[in-house]
């Protein structure tokens, strides 16, 4: 695999259902998950700079919940949740996702998967999003964006190739 | 959900599985319908229609050579699609911009610390 430049990050579709995010980060990885995981922190940078978060809820438990809730600065409120299914601190974390700005939201709720590996105390982030469905991916893509472009494709990788 | 009927978008065009087919094999280089044909398994008059949507929305270029009229692929037209997932890794990566800020702090706090806890 390519390697991740910093302060990118790098977003791939390895099938019709899934989307990968990867980046590294100069920190150990005991931090990145702390980070990842303490309401306080995740106010700070889950933002992106696209609005100001108006909740963040971590119950970090197996079965526990979590919410986060952005407003942008025209009011439009942006807003996931899901439950905790698997917790290895400093290592890995999994949990469901659903956006609730779609219909049947719960239906559409992806499964995410936060792997992290440190190496020479930097650490590579990896955050796996399988969604039930294609449109249920296309459609979280789309999250926060515009309308009406539910359908991404597989071939995507080669294309931006091809763009040069 | 509704859905535009018409083909004449980027995103519809290449919504149908077997023309993003003929795409991945345009990848690869310009290519006579014939190859396709062969390539895909399908009849020629099926691959015709699907290359002539993906011609209305330019994701694909035709040119006359002797008798033969070769097809090949045009990225620019399939540019949006590439924009749109980029605009979601834009999105990431100032996510994560934010977060070196905050491992900073975390980082240095640690160093004031020493290993009291």
């Amino acid at each position: 695999m390519a390697m991740t430049t910093s302060g990118t990050a790098t977003v791939t579709l390895p099938t019709d259902t899934q989307i990968l995010i990867t980046r590294e980060f100069a920190a150990p990885r005991h931090m990145v998950y702390k980070a990842w995981t303490t309401p306080e922190l995740v106010q700070r940078w889950w933002h992106a700079n696209r609005g100001e978060m108006a909740a963040c809820e971590i119950d970090l438990r197996v079965g526990g919940m979590w919410r986060y809730v952005m407003v942008t600065p025209d009011g439009l409120e942006v807003a996931f949740h899901g439950e905790y299914r698997e917790i290895v601190p400093n290592e890995r974390l999994v949990s469901t996702e659903v956006f609730e700005g779609i219909p049947d939201a719960e239906e559409h709720a992806a499964l995410d998967t936060l792997t992290l590996t440190e190496m020479d105390g930097r650490t590579t982030v990896t955050v796996l999003v399988e969604h039930p469905t294609k449109e249920g991916r296309d459609m979280h893509i789309n999250s926060g964006m515009e309308d009406g472009m539910q359908d991404a494709m597989d071939l995507l990788e080669q294309v931006a190739v091809s763009l040069g | 959900m509704a859905r535009a009927a018409t083909t004449a978008d980027a995103f519809n065009a290449v919504a149908e599985p077997r023309r993003r087919q003929i795409l991945d094999v345009l990848a690869s280089g310009e290519r006579p319908v014939n190859d396709l044909v062969l390539q895909l398994g399908l009849a020629q008059p099926q691959v015709s229609k699907h290359l002539r949507v993906l011609r209305e929305v330019g994701a694909v270029d035709v040119r006359e050579s002797g008798r033969q009229r070769l097809y090949r692929l045009n990225g620019n037209a399939l540019k949006p699609i590439h924009d749109w997932v980029k605009e979601y890794e834009r999105t990431w990566s100032e996510r994560f911009d934010q977060l070196d800020v905050v491992l900073e702090d975390l980082m240095e706090k640690e160093e004031d610390d020493g290993n009291d806890d």
